[in-house]
Order: C-alpha cells, then sequence, then structure tokens
C-alpha cells in the first residue's frame, strides 16, 4: 500500500494550499458575517481549473482525480467551509452525474461550461415531505410531448440562487413508487422555474441554499438524464460521490480548528505557561489529531476507490459519518481550548463549529451513513 | 521570441533560522521553494507570452532536487525546463554560477533574459548582472513593469530607490525583476496535470560552453568567511517634545544607560 501522495497530487497540494491561504482564507469571516456568496473566489477558481478538476479534458475539465478534487475541498474547508461546499455541490452532485449518466450531447453541453467555472451547477432531491425519506418525491414532471412539463418545489439547495444548472428529480410515474423517479437537466431560465426564499443558516453562511419552485416549468425532452424511471438510481449513486466531498469538507474543517488550536494554546498563558504545556490539552489533542488522521484515511480511501473503478457506497458512508462526528468534536473542543475568545468572533473556531454541524445532516445524516453501512452489512 | 528565465530553488527563509555555532542555515526540515524575485521573473516571461506569443525556457543551477520547481513553473506555463546539474558545478560563487548559466544561454536561441533581482539565501543580486556580463548583454536592473512595442523593442520600468526610469531596449538584453512588482500566477489544474509528462532537460558540464576550470568551487573567488545573525534592534521611541525638552530627553537617557 502507498499512503503517499503522487507528484502530481503534491505539487496540486502546493498549489491549493497556497490559493486557500492567499484568496480564501482573508474572506471566510467576511462571507459568514455577510452571508455573502464568495463569487469572486468562484471565478478565480473557474479560471484555475479548479471547478472541473475531476472531469476529462474533452470536456473542458483538468483530467484530474477524484483524489486530487477532495484535496481541494479539504483545503478549502480548511480555511472556508462554505467555500468547500460551492465547490462540493457543483462537483460532486451536478458535474458527476451529467458525466456519469449523460448523453454525449448532453456532456458537450453542459461539462465545460461547468468544468471552467462559468456555470456554476447544483442538485435538487430534497423536498419538505421528502429528507431522509427521499423516495417520498412529490414533484411531477408530466410528458408533454415534445417537452418535460414540471411541478413542485425543492428545498435546502446548495448553490441554488448562483446556479446556471440544476439536476432536479421528479416523479413521472407516481405508480411505480422510487422506480417511477426521473433525473432531469433544468437550466436557469427555464420557463415556470424560479428560485424561491433563502435560507438563513446557522453555518455556512455564504453558501447560497434556496428553494426551487417548478410552475409548469418546460424542460426539453433531450434534458432526461439517463432512461426514465432511473432519477432514484442516478440520485443515491450521486449521493455516494457527494459524501466523499462532504467528508473532505468536515475534514477540512476539523484540521482548521486543529491548526487553530494549536496555534492558540501555544500561545495562551494561564497560571504562568502556555496551556499547550498541560497534560490535558495535550491528552485531549493527541486523540482529537488521531481522529483527524484516521477520517483522512477513510476519505482517501473511499477516494481511491472511486478513482480505481471499486464500488465505495459504505466506504464514503464510514468516511462522511465519521469525518463529520469528528469536526463536531474537534470543533467544539477547540471552542472550549480557546474560552471566552472562542466564543466570539474574534476567532475563526467560533465560525468553524457552526458550519461543522451541517457536515452531519446534509448529503444524508449521520443516521442515514448508519442505514447505509449496517445495509452493506447486512445485505 | 523566445525568453530564458533564470530561477533558483532556495530554503523558505520564513522558515528558516541559523546555527548559532557554526553561523550557517539549518537547512533540515525547511521546505524549499521558488525565490520570489525569480517567480516574479517568470510572470513577466509568462505575461510577454500571453500578449505576444513568446517561447520561455526556465534554467536553473542545482541539485536534482531542484527538479520539482522546475516541474512547478512548467505547470504555470512555462514551455521548457533545463537544469544544470553536475559535481563539477558544486561550491560555486556568484561569478562562477554566473559563467556556467551563461555557457548554457550561449547554447540556446533567446531575444531576453529574465533572472530574478536576488535570491533571498545569499541576497547578492550578481548573478543576473554578471550573466549580463558575460554574454555581452544590455541589462536593466530593478526591473516593476515591460512591455513589447510594436517596433520590438521592449519599454521598460526601472524602479530606483525615489524614482522610476522609463527606458527602450533594442536587441538582447537581461533584466533582473522584483518580485513585488509582479504579482506570479497559481499553477494551473491541468499546467499541473501536464508538469510531469514534460522532459526537464538535465546537463551536465560537459553539454554546454564553457571551461571546466572556471566552474564550481575552483572558479570561485568569492569565498565566505563566516556568517552570523544580526543582533536584533529594540524598537525605537517616538516623542513630540520642543527642542528644549528634547536635550533633556536625550541626556536623560544617554545618563540612564550610562553612557554620559
Amino acid at each position: 500500500m502507498d499512503f503517499s501522495y503522487s507528484k502530481t497530487e503534491q505539487l496540486f497540494l502546493q498549489m491549493i494550499r497556497s490559493f486557500a491561504e492567499n484568496e480564501v482564507k482573508p474572506l471566510a469571516a467576511e462571507v459568514d458575517e455577510q452571508e455573502r456568496f464568495p463569487l469572486e473566489t468562484v471565478e478565480k477558481m473557474g479560471k484555475l481549473g479548479i471547478m472541473g478538476i475531476p472531469v476529462p479534458k474533452q470536456y473542458g475539465g483538468a483530467g484530474g482525480t477524484v483524489q486530487m478534487y477532495i484535496m481541494a475541498v479539504e483545503e478549502l474547508s480548511r480555511v472556508c467551509a462554505t467555500t468547500g461546499v460551492v465547490l462540493s455541490a457543483h462537483t460532486s452532485l451536478c458535474m458527476a452525474p451529467i458525466l456519469e449518466h449523460g448523453t454525449e450531447e448532453q456532456k458537450m453541453k453542459y461539462l465545460p461550461k461547468l468544468a471552467s467555472g462559468e456555470w456554476i451547477g447544483a442538485f435538487g432531491l430534497t423536498e419538505p415531505n421528502a429528507g431522509t425519506d427521499a423516495a417520498m418525491q412529490q414533484t411531477t414532471a408530466v410528458d408533454a410531448g415534445d417537452k418535460w412539463i414540471l411541478n413542485g418545489s425543492k428545498i435546502f439547495i446548495t448553490n441554488a440562487s448562483y446556479a446556471n444548472v440544476f439536476i432536479v428529480m421528479a416523479m413521472t410515474d407516481k405508480s411505480k413508487g422510487t422506480k417511477g423517479i426521473s433525473a432531469f437537466i433544468v437550466e436557469r431560465g427555464m420557463p415556470g422555474f424560479s428560485i424561491g426564499k433563502k435560507e438563513l443558516k446557522m453555518g455556512i453562511r455564504g453558501s447560497a441554499t434556496c428553494e426551487l419552485i417548478f410552475e409548469n416549468c418546460e424542460v426539453p425532452k433531450e434534458n432526461l438524464l439517463g432512461a426514465e424511471g432511473k432519477g432514484f438510481g442516478i440520485a443515491m449513486k450521486t449521493l455516494d460521490g457527494g459524501r466523499i466531498g462532504i467528508a473532505s469538507q468536515a475534514l477540512g474543517i476539523a484540521q482548521g480548528a486543529m491548526d487553530e488550536t494549536v496555534k492558540y494554546t501555544k500561545e495562551r498563558k494561564q497560571f504562568g505557561r502556555a496551556i499547550a504545556k498541560f497534560q490535558n490539552t495535550q491528552f485531549q489533542m493527541a486523540d482529537l489529531k488521531t481522529k483527524v488522521e484516521a477520517a483522512r484515511l477513510l476519505v482517501r480511501s473511499a477516494a481511491w476507490k472511486k478513482d480505481n473503478g471499486i464500488p465505495y457506497s459504505a466506504d464514503a458512508a464510514m468516511a462522511k459519518l465519521f469525518a463529520a462526528e469528528t469536526a463536531m468534536e474537534v470543533t467544539t473542543k477547540a471552542v472550549q481550548f480557546h474560552g471566552g475568545y472562542g466564543y466570539t468572533r474574534e476567532y475563526p473556531v467560533e465560525r468553524m463549529m457552526r458550519d461543522a454541524k451541517i457536515t452531519e445532516i446534509y448529503e444524508g445524516t449521520s443516521e442515514v451513513q448508519r442505514m447505509v453501512i449496517a445495509g452493506h452489512l447486512f445485505k | 521570441m523566445n525568453i530564458i528565465v533564470c530561477v533558483k530553488q532556495v530554503p523558505d527563509t520564513t522558515e528558516i533560522k541559523i546555527d548559532p555555532v557554526k553561523g550557517t542555515l539549518i537547512r533540515d526540515g525547511v521546505p524549499s521553494i521558488m525565490n520570489p524575485d525569480d517567480k516574479g521573473g517568470l510572470e513577466l516571461a509568462l505575461r510577454l507570452k500571453d500578449s505576444c506569443g513568446a517561447n520561455v525556457t526556465v534554467i536553473s543551477m542545482g541539485p536534482p532536487q531542484a527538479d520539482v520547481m522546475l516541474r512547478e513553473a512548467l505547470a504555470m506555463g512555462a514551455d521548457r525546463a533545463i537544469l544544470l546539474s553536475d559535481r563539477k558545478f558544486a561550491g560555486a560563487d556568484t561569478l562562477a554560477t554566473s559563467y556556467a548559466l551563461s555557457g548554457l544561454c550561449r547554447t540556446l536561441d533567446y531575444d531576453i533574459i529574465i533572472a530574478g533581482r536576488q535570491a533571498i539565501d545569499g541576497d547578492t543580486a550578481q548573478v543576473g548582472p554578471e550573466l549580463a556580463e558575460h554574454l555581452g548583454l544590455p541589462q536593466i536592473t530593478y526591473v516593476a513593469d515591460a512591455k513589447l512595442l510594436e517596433n520590438g523593442n521592449l519599454l521598460v520600468h526601472k524602479e530606483n530607490e525615489d524614482s522610476v526610469q522609463v527606458l527602450e531596449v533594442e536587441g538582447k538584453c537581461l533584466l533582473t525583476v522584483l518580485a513585488s512588482a509582479f504579482d506570479a500566477r497559481y499553477m494551473s489544474v491541468s499546467g499541473i496535470m501536464e508538469a510531469y509528462n514534460k522532459e526537464v532537460e538535465v546537463l551536465g558540464a560537459d553539454k554546454i560552453d564553457v571551461e571546466e576550470g572556471k566552474l564550481g568551487l575552483a572558479g570561485s573567488p568569492t569565498k565566505v568567511f563566516r556568517s552570523f545573525p544580526k543582533a536584533m534592534k529594540e524598537p525605537g521611541e517616538v516623542h513630540e517634545v520642543t527642542p528644549e525638552e528634547a536635550v533633556e530627553l536625550i541626556v536623560n537617557k544617554l545618563k540612564e544607560k550610562h553612557i554620559i
């Protein structure tokens, strides 16, 4: 087994870390405070090819690996979890299903603009009554000859108000249950499609999380993604991949909180010495560091399997479950180590703790991850 | 247009310490980076490439580990990378280094040579100007901007301490560049994907136009006698007082320190 990064990955890490430190970190507090989508960062990422890392060159991507993509999500999230999830939703939830299930025409039409960052991608599955129970889709799509007519709404959609392309699930045949769900590529500006209210959130406050509204929305016939009735499978497979991205986001948040806490506890003096010198600090930090590294191995292993065409559904669920719970634990303890200062916005651990919580909820709650893992265990 | 850019791999001096006994740099565990002024030079070359389609060759002299820095240059957009690496170059001072680089440049087609103003490890600022002398080229140092004119000449801004000189240069020349004037681009992801598919040409002394006796330690008249960290000066104090009060203040300070 080779755990080292390849030479190409090392070069990539050097670039993405420097980009995160110099371009993303300085905006993180402002993006959170003002609940502002970091559009200027997305434009810079587009120019450098970060918005299309694992997309093959023939579709305008960089031709990189999933491993490199998750390194990017980790490094961005280490300094700004909002920027991390913008990239993750765009890559895993929009470009990946087009790449994996799209026709050649769909790939040629959408991927080059998405991979260059000219367009931003999003994914619509969740509805008010279809969260963890995603099969309870109420949004419908009716075959109207030369087009599909969509009606219904989606909620909690990451990137929504800035996205140009949405992968949307809708019922094409209610009588067939999950086998009656189909996937569609919906473009901003299609008649009858609008963006609803923006959520005010606890964390990742810069990411634009909104409602999608379909009122007799007309979607061209050729925008059906995959075969009719295969939408639920496409959604589940997309979420498998997405979980590696969110696991990396959680890992990045945890690592960022570790970095801040190591720095702070070395500087902060109480009882005449740095609090890093106390064994309580050292032992707790040693435990946290061990968990962060374990999470990193799970995340990298899941990405390695995806890169090599090996089934990774359970691996992605384990990586997300463990990384998300680690992020919550590390950030909560990081605030505790910072004491009163940690509870203020003067230090980034306050934001990191708020940002960490969502990783236990979206793209499948921790409970869903346990269902997926147990499903593989007892099949 | 063909542009040669000289780059050097240096320890990241923001993370370096000096051995208090030996007076030498402790390089263990210190990351190596592309010298910042050289990176600025590469950025200028790449901007000229963007605006008028130049061919950019990065050259360096150093141990085989410098390969990674040249890959970075390729990932930023350089077209070709050459590393001079040979035991015969070891122990070179600035004169022997610039001489070896001139031997390589004589084997290449070029219109402009760009070097960084100085390296953050040696801080001599000599290699660029010496290279120009070896090759008999006009040189402009401390360059903060350079553009290609329609007549094929270069319009160059040279930054002096308190002024800027605007110069037009005709024909081949060498420029030394300030990092602060050229915010270097990041490597692109597609550049990174290609960087290890390209070749970094590694050349020994026998492949360039030089006399061996002028290389390495043998060709180096400079010997470093000793280096040591400078003692940190205490921060100064600012007092806004009348001249009479100033006299009293200074006299008291001098008495305090037992100087008078």
